[in-house]
């Protein structure tokens, strides 16, 4: 990436983290509108079904189905990818925060941010304790 | 009869009306919004009151309500966070080393919920609403600044600085391994409530490491979402993350943050924190009277 440099400041850092999670936040949110919109347009006149929950679909329980549903333009897979988007911000901060640690040579904060990346790969990837 | 042995029909909210999407959506969007709003003015994390929205009020299962909460958690804690790390305040590496601890405690208490009863969570959550309308209702005492630095701080590169009126304070950072234990039971709290347990985070930071309460507050906004972000990919998983309970609930609370972001300079909090607390005391003891009756 262009913005780094050996001499990586730690205030350098904090004002990419901020400006990394504000356009996650941005992103996640115009997605979730857009597949509201779609949503709301198609079953708005529905009745709620909230009372009886029997889990989402398959399709929405995993990035894979949520992505090939979301490019056909189903409006609760869209919603479904921002909310992902959204999953997917605090994970992109750590990754970034890695490779920035990793740029200042700072090994012990290399291994701290890996474990935590590995906790929260494990929690993605459906793993429980 | 075969009525009551169906749990959706006992789990009636206090709103009994057939709604359709379009007015559900609407109803949860305008009462994620005032979370939001109330929230940022108040302190009191949006994910202690979309909860009890949508279990009492809606009638929703619980374990999709905490999905909804979850994920609006992260919202709130991005949308904040992008505002104070740039300011200066926030402690990068006090947080990523404390999200080891507040990461790990997410994954137990997420795999927790999926094995206690709803009725054991509803009560659980109860539990720490009355606690954190507590905690907000009595003044924080101050903490002495002893000036002795904890040497696991120092060599975790832990000890750091920030911005004051008068230029730039530097802090040290006491009692490490108490901190990080307190940690790891806030994101127990986390995983297994739908919470952002920052009352809690505060708590390590303020109380036990003794880091200045700016500080404090700041970086546990930037730790909330990552151990959100923990405990998430089980309820996916698992298929509590509802996309058509999420949308509202996300949009409103961050609308509602954003616009608290708006009014706060300036504005007289106190009295509304206090009026919040009592609202959430009052849902605290209706979520635990509603837990022991094995209604929710």
């Amino acid at each position: 990436m262009r913005h780094f440099e050996t001499t990586l400041s730690d205030r350098r850092l904090e004002a990419i983290i901020g400006n990394l999670l504000r356009a996650g936040v941005v992103l996640a949110a115009t997605t979730t509108s857009i597949g509201g919109v779609i949503y709301l347009a198609h079953s708005g006149e529905s009745l709620a079904h909230y009372r009886l929950f029997h889990g989402e679909p398959a399709d929405l329980r995993q990035v894979r189905g949520v992505l090939s549903d979301a490019s056909s333009g189903g409006g609760l897979a869209i919603m479904q990818l921002g909310l992902l988007l959204l999953i997917a911000t605090p994970v992109a901060r750590v990754a970034f925060s890695l490779a920035a640690f990793a740029v200042q040579r700072d090994r012990l904060y290399v291994v701290v941010t890996l474990t935590v990346l590995a906790v929260l790969t494990f929690s993605m990837a459906g793993g429980h304790l | 009869m075969k009525r009551n042995h169906d749990p959706a029909a006992r789990r009636a909210g206090f709103l009994r009306l057939d709604m359709n999407i379009l007015e559900l959506t609407g109803v949860v969007f305008g009462g994620a919004l005032l979370a939001g709003l109330i929230g940022s003015l108040t302190g009191l994390g949006g994910g202690l009151i979309i909860t009890p929205l949508l279990t009492l009020v809606l009638g929703v299962d619980i374990h999709y309500a905490i999905g909804a909460a979850l994920v609006s958690v992260i919202a709130t804690s991005c949308g904040a966070a992008s505002a104070y790390v740039r300011e200066g305040f926030s402690n990068i590496r006090l947080g990523m080393f404390m999200e080891v601890a507040t990461t790990t405690g997410a994954l137990i208490g997420a795999s927790l919920a999926l094995r206690v009863s709803t009725t054991a969570i509803a009560d659980l959550f109860g539990a720490v609403l009355l606690y954190s309308a507590a905690a907000s209702l009595w003044p924080r005492a101050q903490s002495a600044a002893a000036d002795s630095a904890d040497p696991a701080a120092s060599s975790l590169e832990l000890d750091s600085s920030y911005p004051i009126p008068s230029g730039i304070a530097s802090y040290h950072v006491h009692r490490v391994v108490g901190g990080a234990s307190v940690m790891l039971g806030a994101g127990m709290l986390s995983g297994l409530l739908g919470i952002g347990s920052g009352a809690f985070k505060v708590i390590a930071f303020d109380k036990i490491m003794r880091v200045p309460f700016k500080v404090s507050t700041t970086t546990s906004n930037f730790m909330i979402g990552v151990t959100a972000a923990a405990s998430v990919g089980l309820y996916l998983q698992r298929g509590y993350i509802d996309p058509g309970l999420g949308m509202p609930v996300v949009l409103g609370v961050l609308s509602g943050s954003f616009l608290g972001a708006r009014i706060l300079p300036g504005m007289k909090t106190s009295a509304l924190r206090d009026v919040f607390a009592i609202v959430i005391a009052v849902l605290a003891i209706e979520m635990i009277f509603r837990g022991l009756k094995g209604t929710i």
